[in-house]
């Protein structure tokens, strides 16, 4: 009795202590740098990281870009399972297809973004032999921030969509298609169906890819680094550059804890919102 | 109010035939019961009506209406699943008024009609529940309840009744009959249990291998079977097969003689159990008792005539037992005479 009581907690101990070690002691280092100056408990790196300029830009730029990035996310996911899941043939050459931006880097995916966009770039290219542009134009700099930001958008979906994809064409999976045809026999239109059996059914999916890609987009870096330097400012970013150029790692350490308590912030939220009973499952 | 033809039905699955032409007339307000073995392919036929599934060729029509190329919501049917399908993130209640919700039924009507198909069914306690907390046999009433909440004018059911305790099967299987019959609703229930289709079907037809073996009322599918299997398939215990050899036009064996049918050489003597008579001393056929089970209202004898098995079910007080021989005397109205070869029966 005390031993099969004992045993998953024996279990599930080794992944505990690694983690612990790796994460929750520089978590705690991080936390100490934070909130000590000169010895003692204090929050002037916090008030240095408000006072300064790009603060916040920065805040309002990864928030913007998370308010835009993540329902586009959804919504296309969304869009592609529904369409994988209608192929009888080739799913998974197409799934493939479609994922292949996951093995790519994210600074390697910002690259491959600013050879498309950058002056001397695809697009002016095409732009140009197609008589619309006269000339190279700069899509990437701060003179131009709306194409900066829709440049950064479509780089960031290229890159990340395939992950909420994944998730979702596995939780796709775990619904058994009895549901949707009982449905269809009881007269729901394809949009009933989606709304009111194949949602519901994929909120645990849906649930885990929101959290995942939400968290991620809090410390989008390399792709807006790679596009626009520091043209748009966002968190990570200005953490890299507190460390980096100005070598203070309080105030970088400071950037962190935001942005730690931002996403766990996210993570509840969801959790919360989209809580499924258990009873309620498949 | 809606009949069902269905016309030349083909489907196959790659290389392999679930169904091969398979014609039905089901007339309007009839309970027809589609009997067969697992495999035989009862589940495809009632999806191809439903149009979850699509014939290989073949049309489907209901009413007056061509309905093989509409989808399942166009056909105006509704189906009892064989794995229920009960949609998981809905209460009991809503589940069951999920039809009557997609034709936007007013609030008023779909709780009468919830309740109505509750109270038939002995789910009024769980409405509230979700079907996670439910028995096998609760969720299919709830799947049940669900299709005749719609009062549709065609029902499919695929062994709507297989998870529930012989009892309570039972309750409802009258139940489920005294509705149907009272709405004149068109009924296709699917069944592997053969005393089921008897007790609710207006017709039965068998199924095996994809092909409708026989069609005809419950008594006629009994007594006349069309076929080997159907005689096998239906009655338990199952029908008898003597074969016997044939000499002018009359079969033969041990002290048993009767005219017949046919011309070949051989002859299968088809017989119920329970249309031999015990006759002591009599003419007949010699029947060697191995195993004498008492079954209450019968005791069934499992036995050898010369060296082929046999089951006669005598009355519980003949006071038999294993290793006993004695006589037995077919009643040569009640036999049925089939080809050997070809498994058919043959006229009289
Ligand atoms: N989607 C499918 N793909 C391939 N073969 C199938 C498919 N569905 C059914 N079959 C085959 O068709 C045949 C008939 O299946 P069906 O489910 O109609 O049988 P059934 O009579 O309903 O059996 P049961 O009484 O076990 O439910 C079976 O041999 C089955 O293997
Ligand atoms: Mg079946």
């Amino acid at each position: 009795m005390t031993n099969s009581r004992l045993l998953p907690y024996l279990l599930v101990a080794p992944s505990v202590v690694f983690l612990g070690l790796l994460f929750v002691v520089p978590l705690v280092q991080t936390i100490v740098i934070a909130f000590t100056d000169q010895g003692g408990a204090s929050l002037a790196h916090f008030r240095k990281m408000a006072g300064d300029l790009n603060f916040g830009l920065s805040l309002r730029n990864t928030f913007l870009l998370v308010a835009v990035v993540i329902p586009l996310q959804i919504g296309l996911a969304l869009a592609m399972a529904v369409m994988l899941q209608k192929l009888e043939k080739g799913r998974d050459l197409v799934l493939w297809i479609w994922t292949i931006p996951l093995g790519v880097s994210d600074l390697a995916a910002g690259l491959v973004w600013l050879a498309i966009l950058q002056d001397r770039g695809y697009l002016n290219s095409a732009l140009f032999a197609l008589g619309l542009i006269d000339g190279p134009t700069n899509w990437l700099s701060y003179e131009n921030p709306t194409t900066l930001f829709i440049g950064i958008v479509l780089a960031e979906i290229w890159r990340a969509t395939a992950i909420v994809l994944v998730i979702l064409v596995a939780g796709f999976q775990l619904i058994p298609k009895e549901y949707n045809e009982a449905a269809e026999v009881f007269g729901a239109t394809g949009w009933t169906r989606f709304r009111k059996i194949t949602l519901p059914l994929l909120k645990p999916s849906l649930q885990s890819a929101l959290i995942l890609r939400t968290v991620l987009a809090f410390e989008v870096f390399a792709v807006v680094y790679a596009l626009g330097g520091r043209n748009y400012p966002v968190l990570v970013g200005e953490a890299y550059t507190w460390m980096r150029d100005s070598q203070n790692d309080g105030v970088a350490a400071a950037y962190a804890i935001l942005i730690m308590v931002i996403s766990l912030a996210a993570t509840l939220l969801y959790i919360r919102l989209l809580r499924t009973k258990p009873e309620t499952q498949a | 109010m809606a009949g069902i033809l269905i016309d030349r039905i083909r489907k196959t699955f790659g290389a392999a035939t679930a169904l091969s032409e398979i014609s039905l007339e089901i007339a309007d307000g009839e309970f027809l019961a589609l009997l067969g073995p697992s495999g035989c392919g009862k589940t495809t036929l009632l999806r191809i009506i439903a149009g979850l599934e699509t014939q290989t060729s073949g049309r489907v029509v209901i009413g007056d209406r061509d309905v093989s190329a509409l989808p399942p919501k166009d056909r105006g049917l509704a189906m009892v699943f064989q794995n229920y399908a009960v949609f998981p993130h809905m209460t009991v209640f809503e589940n069951v008024a999920f039809g009557l919700r997609m034709q936007k039924v007013d609030e008023a009507t779909i709780k009468r009609e919830v309740e109505r198909a509750a109270a038939l069914l002995h789910i009024e306690p769980y409405l509230e529940r979700y079907p996670a907390k439910l028995s096998g046999g609760q969720r299919q009433r709830v799947a049940v309840a669900r299709a005749l909440a719609v009062r549709p004018a065609v029902l499919l059911m695929d062994e709507p009744l297989s998870n529930l305790d012989a009892l309570l099967r039972l309750e409802m299987r009258s139940e489920l009959k005294g509705v149907l019959q009272q709405s004149g609703t068109t009924t296709i229930y699917v069944t592997h249990d053969q005393t089921e289709a008897m007790g609710l079907a207006d017709r039965i037809a068998v199924m095996h291998g994809g092909v409708i073996e026989q069609i005809g009322a419950p008594q006629m599918i009994y007594e006349r079977p069309a076929t080997k299997f159907v005689g096998g398939f239906v009655g338990s215990p199952p029908m008898n097969f003597i074969r016997m050899p044939v000499e002018a036009g009359r079969a033969a064996l041990d002290g048993f003689a009767a005219h017949c049918p046919g011309s070949g050489r051989d002859i299968l003597c088809g017989i119920r159990p329970e249309d031999m008579r015990l006759a002591p001393g009599g003419d007949g056929l010699a029947f060697r008792v191995m195993v004498a089970e008492p079954l209450g209202s019968t005791l069934l004898l499992t036995g050898k005539v010369q060296d082929q098995l046999i089951r006669v079910a005598a009355r519980p007080d003949a006071g038999l037992k294993a290793g006993d021989t004695i006589t037995l005397e077919p009643e040569t109205r009640r036999i049925v005479w089939l080809d050997p070869e070809t498994g058919r029966a043959l006229g009289a």
